[in-house]
């Protein structure tokens, strides 16, 4: 195998985990502040249809990353609505959200089927990407980048700085920190509108990076893929981006090996093997806790009203 | 998970307007609309399987205006909930409903059952009875075009091809496309990858790609997104639409595609129902009848392909040509099809082996 088709296998690797990554991450933070949002999926799939929309009208896919980001927050809120304000059951909610956001997607894409857009391109000039190596490092367009920025901020933020700890507290024990005056409501709403915005920039890589078109369930369920990759990393950015990338290398290579012939396995085997995969190293994980329980936040789903 | 959260959406559009005739007409009366059902397996903007049935009932609402009335529910899973969303059709007094799944035979027959005034038509199943015909298209007529052309075009010599699951209609497709390919070069080989879904665009896209990365340049497909385009289109090298042209996703790498054309079929039953002279029965209608039609061909496509894929073409509507005349034999080396003779639809339709020369 030639350094060039590794470097294309790495790059289509990438590509596959970032949309993944991106919600995951969104969605961390949401939990961390004791939310659970289940409408991940439905958040992605109106990211994706709102950025290609945008960017299909206005030629810029730029402004259909914002538009996408804009979208996510704006379904998110939905759900932040009727779980903070109303109280309203989390987990129904969020899959109320979903359905609602395939719905909703396919009714605003339903003009946009069969149109194309011009693919997100690399970030750095072809130049800098000429050797495979270099193209490794900087053939990425810009979303990867940033996903990766994001984990490292939002892994700084949790962990030093003072905002992040109230976040952890409000999802570790929202009375006391509505006890000693956080704003608990407050603080969940701007959680689950950075899950909302994560998630529809995420929705949006499909529908301006991988495939550039707008076609009904564009993810095919990389939200609920999202969703539990949280646990898997039990939430812990770094381990999070570990587990993306494992996730979409096992697709990427599942689909390299039925490519170059590897026909004793069975093609349903392969299939699985991603979520095996998953389901295997959730368990080597547990195995090695004695607590039993992955580092949940302690108020993950309970809704919190101030009485 | 999917499979649990399915949207249902109906249009009533049709039906609406057929609603205000009476206060409009006044005096001439118009008789009820003609119900017609469909029920679809995925989403009607795949621009894969399922849309070309929904371009099928909008050629009806076309062809018959406010003498039916359509209406279809899209996203239904093949299994249980299948029956309840038929049993739904039937109970909102539709004279005829399609199901547009091989998966939803046996909801169809069981649904059948309990309304045996209504008719029934399966795409692509085996199960009929008094009120359910089936009805299916010869895609491995228009794999056989595609094939011919792959077989000219291709400098690698090796085909990438996405199938979906290993059931007779995709296995034949693989099948009649390698045989096409390797009439003209006998060294051809087609690598499948089996993606284990019908529509999955991110996926499918990886596939082509993972494809094109060992070595193929002809990309074609067994599922329903033009994501696999769009992914040809970017590694430059050629690729062929599936059930639509898809034309519009890869201009320059699309150089024809298969065309599922259902409206005919779809048309001439509705009539029948209409005149009283439905009968069940089984279709399977190729590029002669219309079900199948490729799409215009790129003007990349080389004089000597172009030529070649015509010959076919016209070889199949005259009968003289058959995609599988023998002799044929499997990657074992069996001899499945005898020198001169042609494969039955009794073999065709039962196909779980593969031609010399795939790898799947």
């Amino acid at each position: 195998m030639t350094s060039a088709i590794l470097v294309s296998i790495f790059m289509t690797l990438v590509a596959a985990s970032t949309p993944i990554l991106l919600a995951a991450l969104g969605e961390l933070v949401t939990e961390k502040a004791g939310v659970l949002n289940l409408g991940v999926e439905g958040m992605m799939l109106c990211g994706a249809v709102a950025g290609f929309a945008v960017a299909f009208s206005t030629g810029s896919t730029t402004l259909g990353l914002v538009a996408a980001v804009v979208a996510g927050i704006a379904t998110a809120m939905v759900f932040a609505v009727l779980t903070l304000s109303l109280t309203a059951n989390q987990v129904a909610t969020g899959l109320a959200l979903t359905i609602f956001g395939i719905g909703a997607s396919s009714l605003i894409g339903a003009g946009f089927v069969g149109r194309t857009i011009t693919r997100l391109g690399p970030v750095f000039p072809a130049a800098l990407s000429d050797h495979p190596l270099l193209r490794a490092v900087f053939g990425h367009d810009i979303v990867v980048y940033l996903s990766l920025a994001l984990v490292l901020g939002v892994s700084l933020f949790l962990r030093k700085t003072r905002p992040g700890l109230i976040l952890r507290a409000v999802g570790e024990h929202d009375a006391s920190a509505h006890a000693i005056g956080y704003p608990v409501i407050a603080i969940r709403y701007a959680a689950i509108g950075f899950g909302g915005a994560l998630a529809g920039l995420g929705g949006a890589y499909f529908s301006l990076a991988l495939t550039p078109m707008w076609a009904d369930r564009l993810t095919a369920g990389r939200g609920w893929i999202a969703l539990a990759l949280v646990v898997f990393a039990a939430w812990r950015p770094g381990r999070l981006l570990l587990g993306a990338y494992l996730f979409g290398a096992v697709m990427t290579l599942e689909l390299q090996a039925k490519a170059a012939g590897v026909t004793w396995l069975a093609p349903e085997l392969l299939a699985m093997a991603p979520y095996l995969a998953t389901v295997a190293v959730l368990t080597m994980m547990s195995l090695g806790r004695r607590t039993g329980r992955l580092d949940a936040p302690a108020c993950l789903g309970k809704p919190f009203s101030a009485s | 998970m999917t499979s649990i959260i399915t949207r249902r959406r109906f249009n009533f559009g049709a039906g609406a307007s057929a609603a205000t005739l009476p206060l409009i007409g006044g005096v001439a009366r118009a008789q009820a609309p003609l119900g017609v059902g469909f029920i679809y397996v995925g989403p009607v903007g795949d621009h894969g399987w399922t849309w070309t049935h929904d371009q099928g009932r909008l050629a009806l609402e076309k062809e018959f205006g406010g003498k039916i009335k359509t209406s279809f529910i899209e996203n239904v899973a093949e299994g249980p909930d299948a029956a309840r969303a038929i049993r739904q059709l039937a109970q909102a007094g539709n004279q005829i409903i399609f199901t547009t799944s091989f998966g939803f035979m046996n909801p169809t027959i069981q649904v059948a059952k309990q309304f045996p005034k209504l008719h029934f038509e399966h795409a692509t199943g085996y199960q009929r009875a008094e009120n359910v015909a089936t009805y299916n298209a010869r895609f491995y007529e228009g794999r056989a075009v595609i094939g011919t052309i792959a077989g000219h075009m291709s400098k690698s010599g090796q085909a990438g091809y996405i199938a979906s699951f290993p059931i007779p209609e995709v296995v034949m497709g693989i099948n009649a496309f390698t045989l096409a390919a390797r009439k003209v070069n006998p060294n051809f080989k087609t690598k499948v990858i089996w993606a284990s879904t019908w529509y999955d665009p991110a996926k499918e896209a990886d596939a082509a790609k993972a494809l094109i990365d060992q070595g193929a340049d002809m990309i074609t497909q067994h599922t329903d997104s033009a994501a696999a385009l769009q992914a040809a289109e970017q590694r430059g090298v050629f690729a062929f639409g599936q059930a639509s042209d898809m034309k519009a996703f890869a201009p320059k790498a699309h150089l024809t595609a298969i065309v599922d054309d259902w409206s005919g079929y779809y048309i001439k039953r509705v009539k029948e129902v209409m005149d009283g002279s439905w009968k069940t029965g089984d279709v399977w209608g190729g590029i002669k009848d219309g079900m199948v039609k490729i799409a215009p061909f790129n003007d990349a496509v080389t004089p000597a392909a172009r030529a070649a894929a015509e010959a076919v073409q016209k070889g199949i509507v005259a009968g003289t040509l058959h995609p599988f005349t023998g002799e044929l034999k499997d990657q074992k080396g069996v001899v499945r099809v005898k020198a001169g003779e042609t494969a039955s639809d009794e073999i065709l339709s039962k196909m779980d082996w593969y031609i010399d020369g795939v790898q799947a």
